[in-house]
């Protein structure tokens, strides 16, 4: 349930998000990464830290370089994240529907 | 089975949607929102008052098999427009978290089908997430209620 948490977190900010948007199609070194932002360096290392930790970012050793890549199991967790509440609301409302059709107005 | 209901919640943010299309005409749709008996059926809780009307308050509890409350929340109505729209606070009572504001528009799509949008607006997006995370346990509790039922019936 924490780690859940870590990750949802580590959405919620802005430049994490778009740093996944970025690694997204291919992967990247933190160099590379860190062009993309006016943030300083450091700022992005810590970005990147935050969201390997939580596994939506994986790396990977290519000769001398580190490569960044999104981890899409991960984000697949994130989505089922809100499924328990959909499928709360989906079944009220699956109960809503057929209480309606049964439905016979008093007279 | 075809997924009729959509939630829409962004990261980072206070809110989310929640999309939902019925095989129902819109009278009858608001009415199932409007209507105690009816609400206390598809939400599975008591509900000990509503006051469809501007400024009208609301209040639901939920009880579970040997009468102790599992679940209280309550609200007011800030706009309560037939077959059009509702605005409404929600408040769950003992809990961490604080009153969110609800709007629910209901659009006729055809003569036998109707659309809900409901736009629940959060503190902040702690909250929210927090509130996303609650079916988990309440998924549980409604499971163990279910089973005392079953049990009861042998």
């Amino acid at each position: 349930m924490n780690l859940r948490r870590d990750v949802f977190q580590a959405i919620a900010d802005p430049t994490r998000r778009a740093i996944l948007v970025l690694v997204a199609t291919h992967s990247m070194t933190a160099g590379a990464i860190a062009a993309n932002f006016d943030t300083a360096r450091p700022t992005v290392s810590k970005h990147l830290q935050i969201l390997t930790e939580c596994e939506l970012l994986k790396q990977e050793q290519n000769g001398r370089e580190i490569l960044y890549h999104l981890n899409p199991q991960k984000m697949k967790e994130i989505a089922d994240f809100i499924e328990p509440f959909r499928q709360l609301w989906d079944d009220r409302f699956n109960k809503l529907e057929d209480i309606m059709k049964q439905y016979k107005p008093k007279k | 089975m075809e997924r009729k209901t959509k939630v829409n919640a962004e990261a980072g943010k206070q809110d989310l949607v929640i999309t939902r299309e019925f095989d129902l005409p819109l009278e009858l749709l608001f009415k199932a929102h409007a209507t105690p008996e009816i609400i206390a059926q598809w939400m599975g809780t008591q509900v000990l008052k509503l006051e469809g009307k501007k400024h009208g308050g609301w209040q639901f509890e939920t009880k579970d098999g040997q009468g102790n409350v599992v679940f209280k929340a309550n609200g007011v109505f800030h706009e309560f427009i037939p077959n059009q729209q509702i605005i409404r606070t929600f408040e769950m009572e003992n809990a961490p978290f604080g009153p969110q504001l609800e709007f629910l528009k209901f659009e006729k799509l055809t003569d036998d089908t109707s659309k809900l949008t409901m736009h629940v607006v959060y503190r902040s997006g702690e909250d929210r997430d927090q509130v996303l995370k609650m079916p988990f346990e309440y998924g549980i509790n409604m499971a163990h209620d279910r089973l005392q039922e079953v049990v009861r019936n042998l």
